[in-house]
């Protein structure tokens, strides 16, 4: 028992990294991923090429990779970092592009009557926007969203690479120097503990979106 | 009355119509005929904004403004084939919508024209439902109290019987034809002649206006 109260602290305050991470990248890549969806239907093509090499660049290598070139290679050029905004920043930037491709389907699979209709209604660009196109957009990327912040909880355990301290790392510490696996079996079931209570959250917004089709 | 004059619409080098010239009196329904893809529907759009034409003009009230023009463009409201409702929202909200943030009307007035469309267009019992718990032409009606919320002074409407079956399109000739009573001026794109026999006041035949 004096064991296991031991790994608590330690535990903790790595749980408040991961939940500090996890929200921070949230609020930091949806809106860029808005932004870089609707850049993405610009008439201006090389804004477009541009967001398509940024886009290719983020999903076509791995997360961990990107954090370690942020934090270690642009070091070498004088851009430095932090270890925690380096974190912040390379899954922001990372989580943007993901979300971006989900926004953009979203947008892409609206009919153009909707549009038209705000329109003639009279609607301004942005009352159609915000009234109209994006809760019908919110309704179709519930479920890929619901996947992308599931595996945003899971993928905080790699900032682990830049010698930040998350609940993974805390409970690795632990580990080895108690001599147990049970550390692990505890961060094992905090992040289900995490992605269940963000499961429960996402079922209930797709159940209230629901009441229409 | 309306006077629409030298409308002309080209997607780029393709001239769909050219100095087309009509006139819409008050409490009339014209009916607009021709051979698809002859340019129909893009009359509607350039009329209600949807698409720039090259030229034209617009004459209400003896005032005369280019077509496209967002002032004018607002008196001819449009019930679109398929209706496009907005599916989040019930059948009142989708009538109330454009009174509320484009027209900004208070909501006792608002609540109130609102009880009274739905009454006309027989959809009190439906007030509360979401589009897709609607019958066709219930949806039309729908469309159409939508359009009339915001009190324009044409409705258009493209091929509206299209879809229907025969007591959803003896319902909307009456809706029609009650509103010609109340003065409202009606444009209506239709293949169903004797529908159109019901309806119309007078025939604009496309093909004819066209090639002139
Ligand atoms: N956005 C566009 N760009 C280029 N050409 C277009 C566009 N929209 C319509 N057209 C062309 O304009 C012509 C008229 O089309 P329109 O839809 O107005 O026909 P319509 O009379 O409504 O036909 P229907 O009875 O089949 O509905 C067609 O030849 C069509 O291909
Ligand atoms: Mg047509």
């Amino acid at each position: 028992m004096e064991q296991f109260i031991s790994f608590i602290p330690g535990i903790l305050s790595g749980l408040q990294m991961t939940v500090l991470v996890f929200l921070l990248t949230l609020i930091g890549s949806i809106p860029i991923g808005i932004l870089v969806a609707i850049g993405m239907r610009s008439e201006y093509f090389v804004l477009r090429w541009i967001i398509n090499a940024y886009i290719w660049i983020m999903r076509g290598t791995p997360l961990l990779l990107q954090l370690i070139f942020i934090y270690y290679g642009l070091s070498m050029v004088g851009i430095t970092f932090s270890r925690f905004d380096a974190a912040i920043f390379a899954f922001i930037i990372n989580y943007a592009a993901y979300l971006a491709e989900i926004f953009r389907g979203g947008l892409q699979a609206i009919p153009q009557g909707q549009l038209a209709a705000a329109q003639v209604l009279g609607l301004s660009k942005s009352q159609s926007f915000f009234r109209i196109i994006l809760p019908q957009v919110i309704k179709i990327i519930v479920p890929p969203f619901g996947n992308e912040v599931i595996n945003l909880v899971k993928d905080t355990s790699l900032i682990y690479v830049i010698g930040l301290g998350d609940i993974l790392r805390a409970g690795s510490i632990a580990a080895s120097r108690e001599v147990t696996l049970i550390p692990y079996l505890i961060v094992g079931v905090l992040y289900l503990l995490m992605t269940g209570f963000v499961t429960v959250l996402l079922r209930q917004s797709e159940k209230k979106l629901n009441r229409w089709r | 009355m309306i006077q629409i004059q030298n409308l002309t619409k080209q997607f780029g080098d393709k001239t769909i119509f050219k100095n087309l010239s009509l006139t819409l009196d008050d409490g009339e329904i014209l009916t607009v005929m021709g051979p698809s893809g002859i340019g129909k529907t893009t009359l509607i759009k350039v009329l209600t904004g949807l698409e720039e034409a090259q030229s034209g003009t617009i004459t209400i009230e003896n005032e005369q403004f280019p077509v496209g023009t967002p002032q004018v463009s607002k008196q001819f409201a449009l019930i679109f084939q398929d209706f496009n409702l907005f599916p989040h929202l019930t059948v009142k909200e989708n009538i109330e919508l454009a009174p509320k943030i484009v027209k900004k009307a208070d909501q006792p007035s608002i609540t109130q024209k609102t009880s009274e469309l739905l009454r006309k267009l027989n959809i009190t019992e439906q007030a509360n439902l979401y589009p897709y718990q609607l019958s066709g032409g219930q949806k039309q009606r729908v469309a159409i109290a939508r359009a009339l919320a915001m009190e324009p002074q044409v409705i258009i409407y493209d091929e509206p019987t299209s879809g229907l079956d025969e007591q959803s399109t003896r319902q909307v000739e009456s809706i029609m034809l009650q509103l010609k009573k109340e003065g409202v001026s009606q444009l209506v794109v239709t293949h169903d002649l004797p529908f159109e026999k019901t309806i119309s006041d007078r025939t604009f035949d496309f093909t004819k206006e066209v090639s002139k």
